[in-house]
């Protein structure tokens, strides 16, 4: 990051995670990078069975989840050829969305967003109510239970003290890229173009800004099917359903109200 | 490293990681890059983001595989079968780079009349003696060379990880016989062709279970990437060392690359990944035994005459680098020595231990088990997890006296006589062990100075980052002040054994707070000083046989070239381009890339723009260039030596590979190699499969199987031990686990032992995923989780279903997640050159279903070893 005086007063950059799967190698470097960072306790010791993926899900206290696709087995398979393997990694996060399903359930005030653009929950002001963790479009956030609410910081207190957040920094192929936002959109379209001229037809971008979320600050390219790495077509905000919910509970009463009067007429009239 | 060194004159890697980023084209073999060098695979991401290939040929879909343009599976254990039907392919179809083989290779050099190759005597070459177990290597020798004195033949004891030389040399022709048409047929360009003409894509498909189509595939790949203007790449890692022909594999590398022209030259190379932090480091300034500091051999006890000057004449060349070999000994011997290393006593040489038979890891783990060794320091190392037939080590462990084990945490060969499985199963009682563990609490790696030497030759300096916990020290520390304390008991007995110790100059600097002894002195000593006024060298060129220079490990030497933290080039952390310079310091003489003279053509051009490297600059008289160049800087092209000329004025200035006598890079093996001057196909020394190219030699002859109660083998064939079985480790863990399973961060990734089976094994066999199986070998028996996964798949061999069975290898009894040791189920056994075991292809049972609890275990290994082998 350059130096910028401090009387400059400049208002700091909006930044985000361009994670592109295309580059990931499945080290799972940034997972360990974050929790090492943030102090994250170990979730079990648990092996699922699940490719390489002993970790599951994003969770309380998984904020960083490199997520492995492996396609399934195809019995009969045996013989000299190839067997059809495909074998894709994606590190998930926190969306850090522009219109944040948790910052906007939060009844406290604990989840704020940041002079970065991140969204970020205050551990002294949370109450480990568990709105936000409904309000997700994503299923990001998760309560530690007996506990508060745990999300990625998007490393607040790095970025802070002008830092690369901890899973970008420890990411070896720089898979995980970290810088303006705007910046990494015009990278992953190029990128993107990059790859489909190189045959990589099935490679997209994932950065749904038409819904109600209006735009996520970490975003992916992946190949293939984006709802293979669990990334939701059209991610909405639970408040997008108020205005109907708000419309539809008008029209009952209304109606309501209009039955009611209109029982006193009747009631007039016999 | 036999492999590299003989082929090209050094054992290391011809080339930096950062220069894979150059390449057109890189094939990686016997290693899974991205899990086990992921920071590294950054420059392999490079190259493929400017376009290169990347092929994976490996008998698991890993995940560098999915990294790959192009994935091969292949059985383990059929590699030279591959590499030799690319060497045929490129041979065949003209793809070599002519003018490259011709001049920078013996290719052109004719062999002895009365050589026979394995093709001619059912799969040995001429000098193999059946009775002995051994070749005479003579008649491998260029035509006209005489063997250097003495009797032909390898030392039984050595090993060959220093240039031990079997037959020699060709120090007395000058020039050798050569035919630069290539034609005549006793050339080992023609040789070559006849020795691999069976290795046909048909063959690769029956004994390696690639189809024919992928193979041409990846011939055509890799060596369309090659030439003029394109160069490829080939990286490898134990993937390939750990088999009974681990040379040869290499070596069949290093014959590809020659024939293509990728050595010395950007993008090309062969990169040799090393296991972990320092193993090129331990082999530089060794922790092995038949070597001394910059691979000069140790002496010999069964050496006829025994003097410095013997030493010399024996181990040394009248022409090539290696001519210089007085300097190296002499100097080291005045590090080790100091004021009491004199001309009067051939400064110390006789004080230098002698090689008195093998002692190598296993040979010894033997002797240990017999009884024959009282104690034991162990390392950076946890044996009873991490090396091969752990559970006969565990054992052989309960025979010691005592038993020293410095490290993090209290690892399993710490614990062995209370907790190992040999305990719960009634083998060992703790109260019948008479071993005394001491365990001392050691530094780890942030809470010491000190120096790595990586994959890549590399020097890189480390910084204390704190200073350790509690009584946790360094090994230096407990190095330092041993040598200190045992020194002054010598001084107390003056008897002639105690000599050696007693003479050895021991001052170095120590550091508060705890006596740290200071790194950067050793550093120091090892770059080499003046004696007189101990001015540190530049490099070793200012070396002298006199006396009057102290250095401890001559390739090394250029490394710390002044005083001052400033001019600790280890510590240079500025990388500035994609040959990796900048940042550490690469032996020798921060050259990244080897033998990079054959960069530039025979004239000193570069053979094209987009690949030059270095080349000579005629007005200044000098080589010049990207890199450091790898050849005398002054000497130009054309220069051709005198017919008396010795060592590096020997060498012509068109031949690059000027640590061999002859300056050329060595398609053919006269010398050094105790398995054949060419690699040659031979199954595993556990295989289900017969040898399709010799019936009569399944395996490698020169292999030892050092089979004995407790270390048997499957026989040929046996239904017992269907399945290949591989092992491998994975990126969340580190080798046998005492760093990594005692941390939540990385145990939680990899939490169990599990295995990767075919769909089609796990149908035949009953095993489901998600479930338990249990793996036998005639060495042991482990439980293992299942993943049932088409990256595993099951291949066709000569018509038959091969599975294979894949195994990691981190667990251990102790730490936040425990599980089987898998090195129990791998044999001890001995590639004939540098002694290492077999782990990356053997037999295996595998059913479902957990193992039996207590003595249970070992009961039914027993009753399935009663069993007969039969028909497979």
């Amino acid at each position: 990051m350059s130096a910028e005086p401090a009387s400059a007063r400049v208002r700091p950059r909006i930044t985000g995670f361009f994670t592109d799967s295309t580059l990931c190698i499945g080290c799972k470097a940034c997972e360990v990078a974050c929790k090492e960072w943030n102090e994250i306790p170990s979730d079990g010791f648990v092996w699922s069975g699940l490719s390489y993926d002993n970790t599951v899900s994003l969770g309380h206290s998984t904020w960083r989840h490199v997520k492995f696709v492996e396609r399934l087995p195809v019995h009969g398979a045996g013989g000299f050829s190839s067997p059809d393997v495909s074998w894709e990694f994606s590190s998930d996060v926190c969306k850090h969305c522009e219109v944040a399903g948790c910052l906007e359930a939060c009844p406290t005030g604990s989840i704020v967003r940041t002079e970065f653009g991140g969204v970020y929950i205050q551990p002294d002001v949370c109450n480990g109510c568990g709105y936000c963790v409904v309000s997700c479009p994503f299923g990001v956030v998760d309560r530690r239970p007996h506990d508060r609410a745990f999300k990625c910081t998007f490393c607040y207190d790095r970025q802070k003290a002008g830092m690369v957040p901890a899973c970008a920094k420890a990411c070896p192929t720089e898979s995980i890229r970290f810088g303006e936002l705007e910046v990494l959109r015009r990278e992953a379209a190029a990128r993107l173009v990059e790859l489909r001229a190189g045959g990589v037809e099935d490679a997209v971008v994932y950065d749904p800004r038409d819904t109600s979320v209006g735009g996520i600050h970490a975003f992916f390219l992946v190949r293939g099917d984006p709802k293979m790495y669990n990334l939701p077509e059209r991610p909405e905000v639970p408040t997008v359903r108020l205005r109907p919910a708000w419309r539809s509970a008008g029209a009952a009463a209304a109606a309501i109200l209009t039955a009611a009067i209109g029982a006193f007429l009747f009631a007039d009239g016999k | 490293m036999p492999g590299l060194g003989t082929s090209f004159g050094r054992g290391g890697a011809t080339t930096s990681q950062q220069d894979l980023a150059n390449a057109d084209a890189i094939l990686i073999m016997g290693s899974s890059m991205a899990e086990n060098h992921p920071v590294g695979f950054q420059w392999v991401v490079e190259a493929k983001k400017r376009g290169a290939k990347v092929i994976h040929v490996d008998p698991r879909f890993t995940r560098t595989s999915a990294m790959a343009d192009h994935w091969v599976p292949l059985r383990a254990g059929s590699d030279i079968v591959f590499l030799g039907g690319l060497i045929r392919y490129v041979l065949e179809n003209g793809r070599e780079f002519r003018e490259y083989v011709v001049r920078y290779t013996n290719a052109p050099t004719l062999l002895r009349e009365d050589f026979r190759d394995t093709e001619d005597l059912g799969g040995v070459f001429s000098g193999w003696d059946d009775e002995a177990g051994k070749y005479s290597p003579e008649s491998w020798l260029y035509e006209g060379a005489k063997p250097k004195g003495g009797e032909p033949g390898h030392e039984p004891s050595g090993s060959g990880h220093a240039k031990e030389r079997g037959g020699e040399s060709q120090d007395d022709l000058n020039p050798s016989p050569r035919d630069e048409s290539l034609e005549n047929p006793r050339c080992v360009f023609q040789t070559l062709k006849r020795h691999f003409a069976r290795y046909t894509p048909e063959l690769v498909e029956e004994a390696c279970g690639v189809s024919k189509e992928a193979f041409l595939r990846i011939a055509d790949v890799f060596s369309s990437a090659s030439g003029p203007e394109k160069t490829a790449a080939i990286c490898y890692a134990v993937g390939w060392t750990q088999h009974s022909t681990g040379a040869q594999i290499i070596r069949a590398a290093a014959i590809l690359q020659l024939l293509l022209g990728n050595i010395g030259r950007p993008g090309g190379g062969i990169l040799a990944l090393r296991g972990h932090a320092s193993i090129q480091g331990s082999t530089d300034i060794p922790t092995l035994y038949d070597i001394l500091p910059g691979y000069l051999p140790m002496p010999l006890f069964d050496a006829k005459v025994d003097t410095l000057a013997e030493y010399i004449e024996r181990n040394g060349a009248k022409k090539g680098w290696w001519n210089n070999i007085d300097k190296y000994i002499v100097s080291l011997l005045k590090a080790y020595y100091g004021d009491r290393a004199t001309a009067a006593n051939e400064f110390g040489y006789g004080w230098l231990p002698r090689v008195t038979g093998d002692h190598s890891h296993q040979a010894y783990w033997i002797e240990m088990a017999d009884g024959k060794i009282e104690g034991l320091f162990v390392m950076g190392q946890n044996p009873a997890v991490g090396a091969p037939n752990s559970r006969f080590g565990r054992k052989a462990m309960a025979k010691l006296k005592w038993l020293v084990v410095r490290d993090l945490v209290e690892v399993e060969t710490a614990s062995f006589w209370y907790d190992s499985p040999e305990v719960a199963r009634g083998e060992l009682s703790p109260g019948e062990i008479g071993t005394e563990v001491f365990l001392f609490p050691a530094a780890g790696h942030a809470e010491k100075a000190g120096c790595f030497t990586n994959t890549q030759r590399l020097l890189q300096w480390r910084e204390k980052a704190v200073d350790p916990p509690g009584d946790a020290r360094s090994e230096a520390w407990f190095i330092h002040h041993l040598a200190r304390r045992l020194k002054a008991r010598a001084k107390l007995d003056p008897s002639p054994r105690n000599a050696p110790l007693e003479a050895l100059a021991w001052e170095y600097p120590t550091l508060a707070p705890h006596h740290e002894p200071d790194i950067e002195t050793v550093l120091q000593e090892i770059n080499g000083w003046r004696v007189a006024d101990r001015f540190l060298v530049k490099d070793f060129t200012e070396l002298a046989a006199d006396g009057s220079t102290a250095c401890g490990c001559w390739i090394y030497s250029g490394v710390f070239p002044e005083p001052g933290h400033d001019n600790n080039k280890a510590a240079k952390r500025a990388p500035e381009d994609f040959y990796g310079r900048g940042w550490g310091y690469a032996w020798p003489l921060d050259r990244r890339i080897l033998y990079n003279r054959a960069s530039a053509r025979p004239d000193g051009k570069p053979w094209s723009e987009r690949k030059k490297l270095v080349w000579w600059d005629d007005g200044a008289r000098r080589w010049t260039g990207n890199d450091e160049p790898d050849f005398t800087k002054s000497k130009p092209p054309d220069y051709r030596p005198a017919a008396n000329a010795q060592g590096d004025a020997a060498i012509p200035g068109d031949a690059p590979f000027f640590m061999h006598p002859d300056g050329m890079g060595w398609i053919w093996v006269s010398s050094g190699l105790k398995d054949g001057p060419l690699p040659t196909h031979y199954e595993p020394l556990e295989s289900p499969v017969a040898n399709a190219l010799y019936p009569k030699r399944q395996k490698n002859p020169a292999a030892a199987t050092l089979e004995r109660p407790g270390n048997r083998y499957a026989a040929f064939p046996d239904r017992r031990f269907p399945h290949v079985m591989t092992t491998y480790r994975l990126t969340e863990h580190h080798t046998a686990g005492g760093m990594s399973r005692t941390l939540s961060h990385l145990a939680e990734l990899q939490p169990e032992l599990f295995c990767e089976i075919s769909p089609d094994l796990a149908r035949e066999a009953s095993i489901v995923h998600g479930g338990w199986a249990t793996i036998t070998t005639a060495r042991g028996i482990v439980e293992a989780r299942v993943l049932v996964t088409a990256r595993m798949p099951s291949l066709t061999i000569a018509g038959q279903i091969v599975h294979q069975v894949g195994l990691p290898y981190h667990w251990g009894s102790r730490g936040l997640v425990t599980g089987d040791a898998v090195n129990d189920l791998i044999a001890f056994s001995q590639e004939p050159n540098v002694r290492i075991m077999e782990s990356k292809a053997l037999e295996c049972r595998i059913e479902p279903g957990r193992r039996p609890r207590r003595a249970g275990a070992v009961e039914k290994l027993e009753r399935l070893m009663e069993e007969p082998a039969g028909n497979a």
